[in-house]
């Protein structure tokens, strides 16, 4: 390792523009005649729309247009879609419910798009917006998906009866229903998992520029994936052909996997640019954030997990609902199936699983992927479960999860994952050990002299990141190949510049991918610089979710230095009369082992351009482009321990020890992989202490709509956290990189709740954990 | 419409704007320091703090007009062009930033923390004055050992010139 190179403890190249306020997000974004646009929105979770009459809003100080989706249809803009086909267990494919991006018959949850005000200011497009008449028929709403399967629900779409999406089953039923027939013990829980809202904290915004001369699109984005928008748009959208769209996601503050999808807004900015034939930006506010943004979670399963008289685990049964809101967005359909139910085994070796998922229709946000997606529903499902378990068979919770870890690898699950590697055992020493769990009880009997309940509790976690091979997620239904593409082009005076299809939105890559570039070729960090989220300059690229853009997006990259590199010695070979199978590649020179001669990187590459003396028959230049398709997904793991002290008087907990020991394969910058643990963390302490969307059950109104009424953790909510690394490289990509975006966000809220429940000895509890959930259990049980 | 003259760092700066118009909004869109962010509507996030006369504020509840006559600094006036106050070295030594959106507020909190405090920062102090900056991304750990590095390194260089 070089001190910059792979493994470096690097800062951050990008962190000067952040600090200095020149960082560049969609809404610093100004161009000539530029407007602003604001949305009309439904204020009913479900009504007929029968009419929209804008004429006075036309007329008011600066409008320079109301534009409706009657005028959107009529211009052949296509509805949003689900890109991720899902068969019901009949058969049948999933029922997928039109979602045009402005509504103009139903509007299906508060917040829908209705119409676009396009006006010289945003206060003007605002002020205007309040002005357009939308005569409303309210229907009734439901908001709950338990409630929304029942009978005489109100029905959302007509495509999905009864609105039920699909109904989904993986894994063995009947050899399930055998292990639970003839077990020893069976745990049963009922387990809920919280509507959350992902919250980055810049906003959604959107610049639709139309150019009439070119007949020409450009759209800036708080995208983390600029070109799947790009080809989802022209594709399925209409909006223009591949060619005649350019969509730049620049700087981007944060995602959680909220700015993965294509939202109307995008849409209809662009349309309404050409319709107004000025360019159009659109900047969320928080409430329209909360109002509009994918949710995230939002489950509930009944549990049931078989014991032999051993404590060995011998089946898992699931049956799971989970509400997708009032539209499919693009990979909901995914989320409660193939990233959810494939890692109900965990770390543990049980040899038949069975789940069941009906995902459902409700007037609520439309529900996908955030931070883990479906992973910390199954962590927390199957971690609540365990520790349960643990506590009704009167054996210590490492003992139950040791007696069923997976212990040889490759394994393969009854739920398509084939683990490639991992060592559980060590993360939960290490995090034991860190957390000094056998000195707990004294620590307790200390706490209860000061009158407080402390609580002590794990969480084994597997995730499974990449989602890939791309053949793999088709056979399962994904629209889209899961590859990543990388070029590296090195310039005439020997500087870098690395284009990925990935797309960082806080996670670094400017630094890390120019960390590789370092450690393969020896040159200096500054003199590589790594170019993301712009169509017209990176080559199709698939963006950053699901923790891939080490694993898969690096990958890439080195598939191209390959090349690079192997052209590059062929050039030396030639300048030093050698053969290039003798040529290395060492700080910056190229040499030829076991000689003196060298050749500097730099008149390797002003060589490739010149071309005044190239080998015979070789191409000028020195620029490779490479794509990489991960042989297998990648299985990061960990055990995270919360150590938690309850106040009986007032049911507050506070946190008194946080330790997470996590098996991240090879990792390129011990800083960076520990920010994005932190960050998890908080998230996954958020979801089990604090936060939850709510909605009013009989109007569908969102009653947590602001920062007012959310709560997003705070500094002084969190404790400092005990961090460790176990890691077992991964074997199915050339950098041995498992991910670490998610890992944090997974494992951590089982480990709270398994602590708060240990505190005031009631399991029955339910995320959040809000003092008065946890006061009225503990009064509960004395 | 209004018309409002202040200095902003450093500089005497008018422009027209409408009377409701906030200070986020003219900093941003008439003065163009696109650097102070807005990440909420209700006062919360801190995205927006900048100081003035001295003391951090939430542009984003200030209206411009309020604002006349004052003083203000933003992110891009707390050091000189090209270089890092010692509260922004800190937050790129201990990686207190990621996405970097709420980055300007935060460290405009830390600057007038630190000023109000100077050296006898502690973490549970760090904690609570940051109650209202909100990240997402950071888990506030390494923000809060990037506000103790920087108090401790301005003592130590109080300390130094005395």
């Amino acid at each position: 390792m070089g001190v910059e190179g792979i493994g470096a403890r690097v800062t951050r190249k990008e962190d000067k523009r952040f600090l200095t306020g020149k960082g560049r997000y969609t809404d610093d974004m100004s161009v000539p005649g530029m407007k602003y646009a604001y949305f009309v929105r439904s204020p009913y979770a479900h009504a007929r729309i029968r009419g929209i009459d804008a004429a006075a809003a036309k007329a008011m100080p600066g409008v320079i247009d109301v534009l409706d989706g009657r005028q959107l249809q009529a211009d052949g803009i296509g509805n949003l879609i689900c890109g991720w086909m899902i068969h019901s267990k009949d058969g049948s494919p999933m029922k997928m419910g039109a979602w045009r991006p402005l509504a103009h018959e139903i509007v299906r949850y508060v917040g829908d798009a209705v119409a676009i005000v396009v006006a010289d200011s945003s206060a003007e497009a605002r002020d205007a917006a309040e002005a357009v008449v939308v005569d409303y028929e309210e229907l009734p709403a439901v908001t709950e998906a338990v409630s929304a399967l029942e009978a005489g629900a109100p029905q959302i779409h007509p495509e999905a009866p009864g609105n039920l999406i699909f109904d989904w089953e993986i894994g063995d039923g009947s050899a399930t229903d055998q292990a639970i027939a003839t077990a020893a013990h069976v745990t049963e829980i009922e387990i809920h998992n919280n509507r959350l809202s992902p919250n980055p904290m810049e906003p959604r915004a959107t610049l639709g520029i139309y150019d009439t001369a070119e007949d020409h699109y450009t759209c800036y984005t708080t995208s983390q994936n600029p070109h799947v928008a790009r080809l989802v748009m022209s594709a399925f959208y209409n909006v223009a052909p591949e060619n005649k769209l350019r969509v730049i996601a620049p700087d981007v503050g944060g995602g959680f996997g909220s700015k993965i999808y294509i939202y109307p807004e995008e849409i209809v900015c662009l349309w309404a640019s050409k319709k107004t034939g000025v360019p159009v930006k659109w900047t969320s506010d928080r409430t329209e954030a909360f109002l509009t943004d994918a949710h995230g979670r939002d489950h509930v399963s009944k549990v049931k997990m078989a014991f032999d008289a051993d404590h060995r685990i011998i089946g898992l049964k699931v049956d799971t609902i989970a509400n997708l809101g009032a539209y499919m967005s693009l990979f909901s359909s995914a989320v409660p199936t193939y990233l959810y139910a494939t890692l109900l085994s965990g770390q543990y070796a049980i040899p038949s699983i069975h789940a069941n998922v009906r995902t459902v229709y409700t007037n609520t946000v439309p529900v996908d992927a955030y931070r883990g997606a479906g992973r910390p529903e199954a962590t927390y499902l199957l971690e609540r479960t365990m520790e349960t378990a643990a506590r009704e068979l009167g054996i210590s919770p490492a003992e139950l999860r040791r007696k069923n870890f997976i212990r040889s690898f490759p394994y393969q699950t009854p739920v398509i994952m084939n683990y490639d590697a991992g060592d559980y055992d060590a993360s939960l020493s290490a995090a034991m050990q860190a957390a000094d769990w056998d000195g707990f009880a004294a620590r307790r009997a200390e706490a209860e002299g000061r009158g407080k309940r402390r609580g002590i509790g794990m969480s084994c976690y597997i995730e499974a990141c990449g989602i890939a091979p791309s053949a793999a997620v088709g056979s399962l239904g994904a629209g889209v190949g899961l590859w990543e593409s990388a070029e590296v082009r090195v310039n005439a005076v020997g500087t870098i510049e690395v284009l990925t299809g990935s797309h960082s939105h806080g996670q670094g890559h400017e630094t890390t991918f120019a960390q590789l570039v370092a450690e393969r070729l020896g040159v200096p960090l500054d003199s590589v610089n790594i170019v993301h989220g712009d169509t017209d300059k990176v080559q199709m690229g698939m963006g950053t979710y699901g923790s891939r853009s080490g694993a898969v997006g690096m990958s890439a990259v080195v598939k191209a230095l390959d090349k690079v590199e192997a052209k590059a010695k062929k050039i030396a070979a030639h300048l030093m009369e050698a053969d290039d199978s003798d040529i290395v590649i060492e700080n910056g020179e190229l040499k030829v082992a076991g000689t003196d001669k060298t050749v500097p990187w730099f008149q390797v590459a002003l060589a490739a351009y010149t071309a005044h003396n190239l080998p015979s028959g070789m191409e000028p230049g020195l620029k490779e482009t490479a794509f990489y398709d991960p042989a297998n997904f990648t299985f990061p793991a960990g055990c995270y321990i919360a150590e938690v002290e309850v106040d009986p008087e007032t049911g507050k907990t506070e946190i008194i020890q946080f330790v997470a020991a996590d098996d991240f394969g090879n990792i390129i910058n011990p800083l960076i992989v520990e920010g994005q643990v932190h960050g998890g963390l908080a998230q996954g302490i958020g979801q089990a202490l604090l936060e939850e969307v709510r909605y009013d059950r009989e109007s569908g109104q969102l009653l947590t709509a602001s920062y007012m009424d959310y709560a997003m953790p705070r500094a002084d909510d969190l404790p400092s956290f005990n961090l460790s690394h176990q890691n077992t490289p991964c074997p199915s990509n050339p950098l041995g990189i498992k991910g670490c975006g998610e890992a944090g966000a997974i494992g951590s809220p089982p480990a709270l709740i398994n602590a708060i429940t240990d505190a005031i000895g009631n399991n029955n509890l339910t995320m959040p954990a809000t003092p008065m959930k946890v006061w009225q259990a503990m009064r509960a049980t004395h | 419409m209004a018309k409002v003259t202040l200095t902003v760092n450093g500089r005497t700066v008018s422009g027209e704007c409408d009377d409701r118009t906030l200070l986020v909004h003219f900093i941003r869109e008439k003065l163009g320091l696109t650097g102070t962010h807005v990440g909420c509507d209700t006062t919360q996030c801190g995205a927006c703090v900048v100081h003035m006369d001295g003391k951090s504020v939430k542009s984003c509840s200030i209206l411009a007009v309020q604002a006349a006559g004052s003083s203000v600094t933003t992110i891009e006036g707390i050091a000189a062009q090209g270089e890092l106050h010692p509260v922004q070295a800190a937050f790129k030594e201990h990686h207190g930033l990621q996405c970097g959106f709420c980055t300007p507020g935060m460290v405009m909190t830390a600057v007038d923390m630190i000023n109000r405090h100077g050296g006898k920062l502690d973490e549970a102090t760090v904690r609570h004055e940051l109650e209202g900056n909100i990240c997402r991304c950071t888990g506030y750990h390494n923000i809060v050992k990037a506000v103790l590095a920087a108090d401790a390194e301005m003592a130590a260089g109080r300390q130094a010139a005395e």
